[in-house]
């Protein structure tokens, strides 16, 4: 879930956003309707809003039974902290990571790795795949095979990999790449960025191998239930907690 | 029903408090010994180093106390391991309640082992009205190898125990707090339930 003050909000390639409900109802309901963990990016988490995002992290932490995770504007173990106090299991850090690569090993040094999720947002450019930061606004200078294995190196517990090209598009996710990732990487890959129907979840996890996916905009307006996805991936032979 | 959860500066006391929470229970945080001593349920968490968790308990005097509770009392996760005679973490001896070791995970290729996983073998009123192989919340890259205490098991790229149980020491690795609905019901069975 992406959140601005307060409330859940879904673009399409990172743009456009629109409002898609309070976020301790819809995470509430989730929590409910079998989602295995949830992620929530705090995209305007500016210094000014920091006690905002706070505030419904404790409310989300409150009411829902499952793990979660926070990101947006994390850049110190002091941020970590206080999100940790309020309940949140695990936090996720990306443009603060990409300016100071060193945060991924404190934090890691701090919390413990499992606590360290980093999100990496790229997309394909003839043939290569560029790291963007800040909400996908800003290209980092880093190829994202590399930049991956540097944070896999520097303690991240978990990768959140997001392509741009795909968000929102609903078109299914960016296997070759997650696949390449997979290869690479010992630590969980969460596949974000495409989903369009219990197929494309499928695909991430064979095709892909991917050991998560996470998707939003699907479930946010109701078109497809959590429940669809976990019975569709379960006919298909793939294990799932239902 | 007094409950306690036990304070001493490891991890996140906050999810265990708000999962009591949504099941009517005020949990009272506390390190105290006399407060710990006068509950009738406690709970002891934990995430982090064990070194750094069995110094504080040491400090604190509450590796004395915790061996010698008579009431029911929960490890969770950290809290389960420093229960064990030893654990491979930096070497570190823990409280004895059990006679076990606790070993690194190294059969698995991604360690922590992170994720929901079921549990099976279910042995004890803590999991009355919890399915048989049910799915469980797990964060660890130590385990407790499946042992005569064993009250249920799991599989993550080896067997070990997922929870364990002498007299009125119960412990488990994964997270009821976080384990959804069943979870919550572990901790009901806990606090409620005929565990004795």
């Amino acid at each position: 879930m992406d959140v601005r003050d307060g409330r859940t909000v879904k673009g399409v390639h990172f743009l456009n956003l629109r409002d898609a409900g309070d976020v301790v109802e819809l995470a509430t309901g989730y929590s409910e309707a079998g989602a295995d963990e949830l992620v929530f990016l705090d995209i305007t988490a500016s210094r000014e809003k920091r006690h905002t995002m706070l505030e419904w992290v404790e409310r989300v932490a409150q009411v829902i039974t499952i793990p979660f995770t926070v990101g947006g504007g994390i850049s110190s173990e002091h941020d970590v902290e206080a999100l940790l106090k309020k309940g949140a299991d695990k936090i996720s850090v990306n443009s603060s990571a990409l300016a100071d690569p060193g945060l991924i090993e404190r934090l890691a040094y701090s919390f413990g790795r499992q606590c360290v999720v980093v999100a990496v947002d790229a997309c394909e450019k003839a043939g290569v795949w560029e790291v963007y930061s800040h909400g996908g606004r800003q290209p980092a200078g880093r190829e994202l095979f590399d930049w991956v294995r540097e944070v896999e190196e520097r303690g991240a517990g978990e990768l959140l990999f997001t392509s741009m090209d795909h968000d929102g598009s609903r078109q299914g996710f960016a296997c070759d790449a997650l696949r390449r990732l997979a290869e690479q990487c010992a630590i969980p890959l969460i596949a974000s960025g495409g989903a369009g129907s219990p197929a494309d979840f499928y695909d991430a996890f064979t095709r892909g191998k991917a050991d998560a996916v996470l998707a939003a905009g699907i479930f946010h307006y109701g078109e497809i239930t959590i429940r669809e996805v976990k019975q569709y991936l379960q006919e298909k032979g793939v294990t799932v907690r239902l | 029903m007094k409950t306690v959860i036990i304070d001493y500066g490891a991890g996140n006391l906050f999810s265990v408090q708000t999962a009591l929470h949504r099941l009517g229970v005020r949990p009272v945080v506390s390190c105290d010994g006399r407060e710990i001593r006068s509950a009738d349920r406690i709970i002891f968490p934990g995430v982090g180093q064990a070194s750094a968790a069995m110094e504080r308990l040491r400090s604190s005097g509450l590796d004395r106390i915790i061996p010698s509770l008579e009431q029911p009392v929960l490890g969770i996760c950290l809290g389960m391991q420093l229960l064990c005679a030893f654990t491979e973490e930096e070497e570190t001896c823990g409280l004895g309640v059990f006679p076990l070791q606790v070993e690194k995970i190294r059969e698995a290729e991604k360690v922590p082992h992170m994720g929901w996983n079921r549990i099976s073998g279910l042995q004890s009123g803590l999991f009355e009205g919890v399915a048989e192989s049910e799915w469980m919340y797990f964060v660890h890259s130590y385990c407790v190898p499946d042992n005569a205490y064993t009250i249920a098991r799991c599989d993550y790229h080896r067997p070990f125990a997922a929870a364990i149980r002498r007299e009125n020491f119960y412990g488990c690795q994964f997270h009821p707090e976080k384990s959804s609905r069943s979870g919550e019901r572990i901790l009901w069975n806990f606090i409620y339930g005929k565990i004795a």
